[in-house]
């Protein structure tokens, strides 16, 4: 018999199937992989290190450009941190105006990442579909802050303005509309034969894996642990709301794709009541020492104006501490570590993205699967570059 | 409620920890430990393994730099556990050239991790796998996250038409990052809401 030498193959960074700036250094014996050694870095900008050369204000909008696919779900995170050195209690309103966007952000992340693990095993269909439905979320994006991705909306004490009413009809609109589009998706992917092939026992991960290799949101609710930081440690109003934690049971691709078609049911869910419930009142706290104050006010009050002059230059100033506060970002935890010395500029930001973590567990999802199989599982794993290397 | 069950956790640990743990806090609802490099794997084995604790999840570690202290670099460890719907902070603080103990073996998560921490801070760990740096470029000199770190770095790059590759080039900038000093006394007085009430009083 002829001997066979391993051989190592370059995936990468400019791959269609690797979501992003993603180099892999495959090494292979016959088709099987042996090893996997992700270089990543390729997108690394310095978010840390620019945060804290930024006051707070100026920091928040890096945190869209980590996970570009759900913006305001990462602004979030850190309007929390700030929230919680600050000791201040944003008004009820924009909690629930925080967890429609939020929610909103799960849904385009979620159809991002399924239609594109379709495409990546084969199937064009669904991710037609699919983006037709993130256009419109982003559109609501863009009504709501201005910008369809960048939307710098989330602000320390709220949210920067109050929605348009008609925005809010739209949004319950799409509410009634959108299951049937989840419907169509299933109908084209859960007992499609290709693609349960391609999923089914591909990438296994079990419960203590899933723990030990720091994973979060839906690759360890794939696994079969039931963990939700909206559940079982709620921010905003997440306690009053109704909706579920679909858990997996086999802990592999298809599970995961499985958990996140019912997650973007329950969103809408959520984004239901949301509407049905929305409160009236003031949108950002009215500590007029860390919102700024309004258009209508700055044309009248000296004071006004010397305080919107003073918070977009110097800022306001944060009590010292460390403080970690986290969210259920759509792809896993998303937390922020913030240390402040007092001044209007953080000391230091750790981020933590899920994406980090899960990327880092490739080697030992990927050994012993065939070559073939490094698309699917990359998609199920839900990287996006923005935030695992920040 | 969550701030109970900390209480007891951080009673608890510092019972069952007590010559390990040099002093603990609980601050904005969070439990912060602190503990030396000698300690750390030992604290951390026991945190997870522990059937009372269950820290089975490492969230982050993350590393700050206070270049002004004898004491350069701090590391804060992040766990979680499930069962007990709980966090703990573990923080350890050491000179420039101090090695820390790798806990690769216990989370294998923290691989990537310390490798980012030695790529950011240059602080060495021993006995991990294999620190090599992780989001920085090939060959890249230096140490990003530092507080002596300048934020421009040292080297730009870009494609010359002249060599038909990319290359690398000393930064130059027209003008240099602008750091303004914000430090002024401003306080403000409690005027504009003394206004706003006025107001509501005389439409009253």
């Amino acid at each position: 018999m002829k001997k066979t030498k391993s051989m190592t193959l370059n995936f990468g960074p400019q791959h269609p199937a690797a979501h992003g700036v993603l180099r892999l250094i495959l090494e292979l014996e016959g088709e099987i992989v042996e090893k996997a050694d992700p270089h990543i870095g390729l997108l690394h900008r310095g978010t840390e290190k620019l945060i804290e050369n930024k006051t707070y204000t100026q920091a928040l909008p890096y945190f869209d450009r980590l996970d570009y696919v759900a913006p305001m779900n990462q602004e979030h995170a850190f309007a929390l941190a700030t929230e919680k050195l600050l000791k201040i209690e944003i008004p009820i309103r924009a909690k629930y105006i925080r967890v429609i966007f939020c929610e909103i952000g799960r849904i385009l992340s979620h159809i991002l990442n399924v239609t594109t693990q379709a495409l990546d095993v084969g199937a064009l269909t669904p991710s037609l579909w699919g983006f037709e439905e993130r256009e419109t979320l982003m559109t609501f994006y863009e009504r709501a802050s201005g910008s369809r991705l960048h939307a710098n909306y989330f602000r320390t004490g709220g949210v920067h303005k109050d929605l348009p009413t008609k925005l809010i009809d739209d949004i319950g609109k799409f509410c009634e509309t959108f299951p049937k589009i989840i419907n169509d998706l299933e109908d084209l992917l859960t007992e499609n034969r290709i693609f349960k092939q391609r999923n089914v026992d591909i990438g296994l991960v079990s419960k203590k894996e899933a723990l030990d290799h720091s994973f979060t949101g839906v690759m360890l609710r794939g696994s079969g642990i039931p963990w939700d930081l909206r559940k079982s440690q709620p921010y905003e109003c997440y306690q009053d709301l109704d909706f579920k934690i679909p858990v997996g049971k086999n802990g592999d691709c298809y599970d995961r794709y499985l958990c996140r078609i019912e997650e973007m049911r329950e969103s809408v869910k959520i984004i239901k009541q949301c509407i049905k419930n929305l409160p009236k009142g003031p949108v950002k706290t009215v500590d007029g020492k860390i919102s700024p104050p309004n258009r209508e006010d700055l044309k009248q009050s000296m004071e006004a104006l010397i305080h919107h002059f003073k918070l977009f230059t110097e800022g306001f100033r944060v009590p010292a501490g460390n403080v970690y506060s986290a969210v259920e970002a759509p792809k896993g935890e998303f937390g922020v570590y913030l240390i402040s010395d007092g001044s209007n500029r953080p000391y230091r930001c750790k981020i933590r993205a899920p994406g980090f973590s899960h990327l880092q567990a490739m080697d030992f999802l990927i050994k012993g699967h065939m070559l073939a199989d490094v698309p699917a599982v990359l998609g199920s794993l839900d990287i996006v570059f923005g935030e695992v290397d920040r | 409620m969550i701030n109970q069950n900390l209480n007891k956790i951080e009673k608890l640990i510092n019972s069952e920890l007590s010559s390990k743990i040099s002093s603990s806090e609980i601050k904005f609802e969070e439990l912060l430990f602190k503990t030396s490099v000698s300690e750390i794997t030992e604290v951390i084995k026991f945190l997870k393994l522990d059937n009372r604790f269950k820290f089975k999840q490492l969230i982050d570690i993350a590393a700050i730099d206070y270049p002004n202290e004898e004491k350069r670099f701090e590391l804060v460890y992040l766990l979680l556990s499930i069962e007990n719907n709980a966090r703990v902070k573990i923080s350890i603080k050491f000179e420039t050239n101090e090695k820390i103990p790798s806990i690769v073996k216990i989370f294998p998560s923290a691989n990537w991790m310390e490798r980012e921490i030695f790529d950011m801070y240059g602080i060495k760990f021993i006995n991990h796998p294999d620190l090599r740096r992780i989001l920085t470029d090939y060959n890249f000199k230096g140490h990003p996250l530092r507080k002596d770190f300048p934020l421009t770095g040292f080297n730009e790059v870009r494609y010359s038409e002249k060599e038909k590759k990319v290359i690398y080039e000393p930064v130059k900038l027209e003008q240099n990052y602008r750091n303004f000093d914000f430090s002024s006394p401003w306080e403000g007085t409690k005027y504009l809401k003394e206004v706003k009430e006025a107001k509501k009083n005389e439409e009253n």
